[in-house]
Order: structure tokens, then C-alpha cells, then sequence
């Protein structure tokens, strides 16, 4: 399940609805609106997506993930529109039998949701300036995390 | 032929408009969004950009119809 939501979302909900007798574990990842990025001081998000193809592509990354690894139930949400410091921007949840299978389907999913999934965002700068989010910068971090992940 | 072109992010910024409806001789979204890019004057080039059709990841040469409906994606930035 992919889906994009205007507001804050109930993460109780969407926990319990991962829920089966068969899962010994469950991994979540939430991302969180920050302060900074970039060496600049952030006031603020607006995250806008391309509804139609957003839900399309962010549910076949869901349903890769039930496909790749051994999992029982996965779901991920995203928030659209304008958020403050603090907030939750995306939350991806697992559940699994087993904890490795779990951790490595929740990276795969934000992972892939962060290159794949047309959501953008722009800063808006404690200087009250703001821009849309350098992703030629995105796709440069992306691949640092990928080297540091072999050593 | 009749287009209509949604914009995001950017894009729309820079056209000033999140939806328009043009007619055009244009057979692939190449040069569609060259010929859009020579009035709004974007600071993305194609290279940059993955571009859909009828809310389907599609390819620069895809043949365009009649009222298809398309998008021009700027590098995607969500999580």
C-alpha cells in the first residue's frame, strides 16, 4: 500500500494495520522535516507530487519489496503539501518474521521511493528566500550512502 | 494536434501555470518540450527531466496522440 496524504496521518493505525500472527518484528522508517540542509537554515517544506503517477509508481515499489524479500505486509505514505520542522514527511512500515528480512524491504522501499516516486520539494529559508530542492545534490548523496555502506 | 502539458515543481514555477492545453506538430515529447521550452524558457534541460504520458513513465521518442496529457519531471525529490 503506497498512498499520499494531505495531513498528519495516524501512525497507530497504520502500525496496527501491518499487524499478523505470522510476523515476529516489525521495522519502521519515518522521515522527518529538519532545520537545515545544504549549510542553510530551513523554516520550512512544501512537498508537492504528481498524484496519478506518484500512487502507480510508489505502490509497485511496495509490492517489489513484498516480491524481493521475505515479508508478510509493507505499507508506505508520503505527505504532500506544507510542513513544518519536526514533521513526519514519509513513514515506511514492515512486517516480517524474521528482523533482517524487515530492515533490508524498509531500506529498499525509502530508498527507492526517494529516486522513483514524483514527489518534489521546496526549502523555504530562515533568509525568506526559497527553492526547489537541488536533486542533482539529492542523486550525489545517494550514491556517498551507497559507497559507505560497503565499508 | 492537441496536447494538454502538466507542470510541477519548477517547472511550473517557471511557466507560470500548472496546466495548459496547446496545438502542436510535434510528434514526440523531444521536441514538444523544445518547442515549449523556446516560450518558457526553463532551467532544466531534457536531460534532466523523465517525461510521462497519460500518467505513464514514457520515452522522449513515444509517439504522441491526440489529447494525450503530458508531464515534463524535474529530478524526483520526495522522502
Amino acid at each position: 500500500m503506497f498512498a499520499l496524504v494531505e495531513n498528519p496521518t495516524d501512525i497507530a493505525r497504520l502500525q496496527h494495520d501491518l499487524s499478523d500472527r505470522a510476523a515476529g518484528g516489525f521495522v519502521a522508517f519515518e522521515g522527518w522535516v529538519r532545520d537545515h540542509n545544504d549549510g542553510r537554515q530551513v523554516l520550512k517544506l512544501a512537498y508537492q507530487a504528481y498524484p496519478a503517477l506518484a500512487v502507480k509508481e510508489g505502490e509497485k515499489v511496495v509490492v517489489e519489496a513484498l516480491d524481493k524479500y521475505d515479508i508478510i505486509k509493507a505499507a508506505c505514505v508520503h505527505r504532500t503539501g506544507m510542513l513544518e520542522i519536526g514533521e513526519l514527511a514519509v513513514w515506511v512500515g514492515v512486517s516480517s518474521a524474521h528482523r533482517e528480512a524487515a530492515f533490508a524491504a524498509c531500506r529498499y522501499i525509502i530508498d527507492e521511493i526517494k529516486v522513483r516516486v514524483p514527489i518534489w520539494k521546496k526549502e523555504y529559508y530562515i533568509t525568506g528566500d526559497s527553492g526547489w530542492v537541488d536533486c542533482e545534490a539529492c542523486a550525489k548523496h545517494g550514491h556517498i550512502h551507497a559507497h559507505e555502506e560497503h565499508k | 494536434m492537441k496536447l494538454t502539458i502538466e507542470y510541477y515543481a519548477q517547472l511550473r514555477d517557471e511557466a507560470g501555470c500548472s496546466k495548459e492545453t496547446i496545438e502542436t506538430r510535434c510528434n514526440n515529447p523531444a521536441a514538444l518540450f523544445t518547442e515549449l521550452n523556446s516560450r518558457h524558457g526553463f532551467s532544466l534541460t531534457s536531460a534532466q527531466l523523465r517525461v510521462a504520458i497519460n500518467d505513464e513513465f514514457a520515452n522522449w521518442d513515444s509517439p504522441l496522440a491526440e489529447n494525450d496529457r503530458l508531464v515534463f519531471m524535474p529530478p524526483m525529490a520526495g522522502g
